[in-house]
């Protein structure tokens, strides 16, 4: 973050007029440092069987491109014409009405006119009239057309990948259209042509090979959650059996392997585990995890329809492998936005699982019948209302707690009130930001869609302002200082953007805050939360107690 | 000074030129007043048709509507059953929302970044006004001049016209629609030119329609309060051009060729542009479609096959690893020497390997 200037010199410096005299066509794209990520490393795409793998700098002239590119791009998005009813609509009905242009996260934070949506997408419709249209053929730039050249090639490349595919603009959009399925289509034609950024080919790579975006191999899986379980001992003296790829299992549990790997989001996976043992002890819960499925997230979602398909695929066919009844997921975007509108059209029927019914409560996720999987959220949602879990809010009272609606859990599938529900029963402060800024009108993290890299931190910082801003709202109206979120890209990046816009705000997942105001039989005072952090008024109680 | 809307003014003049001076100077009413109405009719309908067609004709491969709402979950939340559909109900509710009352357009917000390091967004209901108005203003226009082409002409016309013009003042009585119209395009046409971002944003066909559809109302008030034309002779030739006998009465003046072909020119232009939003918005994929996605599975009509790497593949790269941890394991290790193993290993990948590619 050396680069970036001070948050409050950078916010004084938007600047939201666009540059006068050229028109955007006539504007050529520059690219620029802090805002764009590495390239994909060849290895990677290799491994998958990507096409054109090789490595290029983007800020060279020569991209070192296969000599038919043009030809291939053509006929990509050609076919992808064909097989998106979505593409085809999108690019024919914008009227340029303008709505979409100040919903973009990255339009507020960095001011630059070709991240307003409805440019995003004139990127490529622009190529799309000249090549498939009549009246853009006969009229060229006059109707908005353009013939695909190297300096196009890179403005898409460029743009493509500062869309979070958030969906914040399609709920504006009078016609629905979804910038995300124009940019992910975008990326697909990038990749037929090797142009892949390297923090989503990696990911994807390791996934297809280890099981997760990590690669986190299978002994060193289980070595980490042992750590966790380590830990919780130390914490709360329980002692914690977590079971691995088990046969005849109840419930197979997914979760993003981020949580396995770093702050904040590991106190929320050591959260899931003190749930599962809690349900275990008391009423027979029957989990497993799996080393093979160890990703809940999906970062082929930003490369292809079909690399989406490759790695959700192990979802079903572990699930299948151990016989579990049904499919447990943890907190995650994206990932709840493949399962909830692809996973069961790519890779399903999964009619060897059975229609998912809590076993504590007996609560049948009708909603779920049909994929079989339940958010958890939903399944500890549906344990509080049913008062299954023994709770003590006041020991998350040193928290104040505001929730970030991620973006695909809300624009993907509307999760709004579950969240809500399951965080005011385990906290006693909560505070909603402003209306325009959560729910379906919730601001992503800046970092969304494999943009969560290092190398594009001033892009970060900049989408995830108006994020920041909302936070900073609650944490001098009210003093909040903890941002729950339900999402794993959320845990790692929003700490950085907290500390860049906000500072003395943290981040955490629900689940870590479940853990907290969990009452375990077997535990000791727990004097500490999750993160080892003394809870005020607990540690005096221990030690009248040890005075007696 | 801006290309993109001058070219559209400067196209929008000539075609009232070229209509004029066509009828007025070179004796061309047959082809203003019927050849090229019909051709327009033609494009029109076989364009529209053609373009929903070719939406029609490309999949949709995954059900991804947004959801601007909570979800259904469990019966004590209430779901939010128009904004995040889960029925066909919800669905036809909500479409017909979007379409009749832009409800999309109605959360418009509008930001902005203040020195005092807030960023605020208000609602911002001028651009769904406006719309509205437009669209509204257009519709009731279009459907008075139904009269022109029905003979005896219905009473609902007569209702019509009635509630457009019941604030009665000036003589002939005044349609608000004419007037709203106008009004509508100028605005629209101001926010284009005068919104820094939105004229950043707009093409030359964003401008053309305006203009030319600003100047269909134009000329058609100019016709009806200023330079009275023979109401009756245009009747006898849109009659003629439905009922398949044109005839071109005399006496018509170039005025309502002009305007007439501006009509010409939007019918033949609409199809193939993107005034086909009004076909399009019914065919959106993230409107159009329940959201019950995880309870009902959607059917990819393209759905094939992929490569995938399977729980044997991995296995078979960490087993001993698997084991060493005490991880369960699907196939126990040969009690072979290693070396072998491994050798025995790397042979049989080969050939495997081989004939996937």
């Amino acid at each position: 973050m050396s680069d970036l200037s001070k948050s409050d010199e950078y916010y004084s410096a938007i600047d939201h007029k666009p540059p006068k005299p050229t028109g955007w066509m006539d504007t050529p794209v520059n690219l620029r440092k802090g805002i764009y990520c590495h390239s994909a490393n060849p290895k990677s795409l290799d491994y998958v069987g990507m096409p054109n793998a090789r490595k290029f700098d983007p800020t060279a002239e020569d991209w070192l491109l296969p000599d038919n590119w043009q030809e291939i791009i053509h006929k990509g998005f050609k076919e992808r014409l064909d097989k998106f009813r979505s593409l085809k609509v999108f690019m024919d009905i914008c009227v340029r009405c303008g709505a979409c242009a100040d919903k973009c996260h990255y339009y507020i934070g960095t001011g630059d006119p070709k991240n307003m949506p409805v440019l995003r997408a004139e990127l490529l419709r622009s190529v799309y009239r000249n090549d498939f249209t009549k009246l853009g053929k006969i009229l060229g730039k006059v109707n908005g057309a353009r013939p695909m050249t190297l300096d196009v090639l890179k403005e898409w490349w460029y743009y493509l990948f500062q869309c979070s595919q958030c969906r914040r603009c399609s709920v504006f959009c009078p016609y629905g259209i979804d910038t995300a399925e124009i940019t992910l289509l975008g990326r697909e034609l990038l990749n037929l042509l090797g142009l892949n950024i390297d923090w989503i080919a990696t990911p994807v790579a390791n996934c297809y090979r280890t099981g997760n975006h990590l690669g986190i191999q299978p002994h060193a899986f289980k070595d980490m959650l042992d750590f966790f379980v380590e830990d919780i001992e130390e914490m709360s003296s329980l002692q914690l059996e977590p079971q691995f790829n088990k046969k005849g299992a109840d419930i197979l549990f997914i979760t993003p392997s981020g949580d396995v790997f770093a702050d904040p989001g590991t106190y929320s996976c050591m959260g899931y585990l003190m749930l599962f043992h809690y349900l275990k002890e008391k009423y027979g819960l029957d989990v497993t995890w799996s080393t093979y499925g160890s990703e809940g997230g999906n970062f082929g979602f930003f490369t292809s329809h079909e690399m989406m398909k490759r790695l959700n695929s192990k979802m079903y066919m572990e699930a299948k492998r151990l016989g579990v009844k049904w499919i447990l997921g943890g907190e995650c975007g994206h990932m709840w936005r493949v399962i909830h509108q692809y996973m069961d059209t790519m890779n399903g029927p999964a009619d060897f699982l059975e229609e998912p019914v809590n076993p504590i409560t007996g609560t049948k996720f009708e909603n779920a019948k049909s994929t079989k999987m339940v958010h958890i959220i939903e399944f500890t949602a549906d344990l509080i209302k049913h008062g299954k879990l023994d709770l003590d809010p006041s020991r998350n009272d040193h928290l104040s707690v505001t929730f970030h609606d991620s973006c695909n859990p809300s624009r993907g599938m509307g999760m709004f009130e579950e969240p809500r529900y399951v965080i005011k029963n385990v906290c006693n402060n909560f505070y909603d930001m402003p209306a325009n800024t959560i729910r379906e009108q919730t601001f992503c993290c800046g970092s969304g869609a494999g943009l969560n890299a290092g190398e594009d931190m001033e892009l970060r910082m900049a989408g995830g302002l108006p994020r920041a801003n909302a936070v900073k709202h609650v944490h001098e109206k009210h003093g909040v200082n903890m941002l729950a979120n339900i999402c794993a890209v959320d845990r790692a990046a929003l700490p950085d953007l907290m500390n860049y816009w906000v500072p003395g705000v943290d981040v955490t997942g629900v689940h870590e805050l479940v853990a907290n105001a969990l009452v375990i039989p077997g535990q000791n005072s727990r004097p500490t939360d999750m993160r080892g952090e003394d809870i005020p008024g607990l540690e005096l109680e221990e030690e009248e107690d040890t005075d007696e | 000074m801006n290309d993109k809307y001058m070219y559209s003014l400067i196209a929008v003049f000539l075609l009232a030129l070229l209509a004029y001076l066509g009828v007025e100077a070179a004796g061309m009413d047959v082809i203003f007043g019927v050849v090229l109405p019909y051709v327009a009719v033609l494009l029109f309908i076989g364009g529209f048709v053609w373009r929903v067609m070719g939406w029609a004709s490309s999949a949709v491969p995954f059900r991804i509507p947004t959801t601007c709402g909570q979800q259904k979950s469990f019966d004590w939340i209430e779901p939010a059953r128009v904004d995040n559909p889960s029925t066909t109900w919800g669905v036809v509710v909500r479409m017909f929302l979007e379409i009749v009352t832009f409800r999309s357009l109605f959360r418009n917000t509008r930001m902005k970044v203040k020195s005092d390091g807030r960023i605020t967004y208000s609602l911002e209901l001028f651009l769904w006004l406006g719309a509205l108005a437009f669209h509204y203003a257009f519709l009731t226009t279009l459907v008075r001049h139904f009269r022109f082409f029905l003979e005896p002409v219905p009473i609902c016309l007569q209702w019509l016209e009635n509630l457009d013009s019941f604030m009665q003042f000036g003589l002939p009585v005044v349609y608000m629609s004419g007037v709203v119209l106008l009004a509508a395009v100028v605005y629209l046409l101001l926010r284009r030119l005068l919104i820094v971002q939105v004229r950043y944003i707009s093409l030359a066909s964003d401008f053309f329609p305006l203009f030319l559809i600003g100047g269909i109302a134009f000329t058609g008030i100019l016709m009806r309060y200023l330079s009275k034309v023979d109401i009756v002779g245009i009747k006898s030739l849109t009659m003629g051009l439905v009922t398949f006998h044109p005839v071109v009465p005399e006496g018509i003046s170039g005025l309502f060729y002009v305007h007439l072909f501006f009509v010409t020119v939007l019918l033949a232009y609409f199809p193939f542009s993107k005034l086909m939003h009004l076909g399009g918005v019914f065919l959106s994929p993230t409107r159009n479609l329940p959201t019950d996605t995880r309870a009902r599975r959607h059917i990819n009509p393209w759905n094939y096959p992929v490569h995938v790497h399977t729980y044997e593949e991995y296995e078979d790269e960490f087993r001993e690893k698997m084991i060493d941890v005490g991880l369960p394991v699907d196939k126990m290790p040969e009690p072979e020497p290693e070396e072998e193993a491994a050798s025995a290993a790397a042979e049989a990948e080969t050939p495997e390997a081989g004939e996937k590619e």
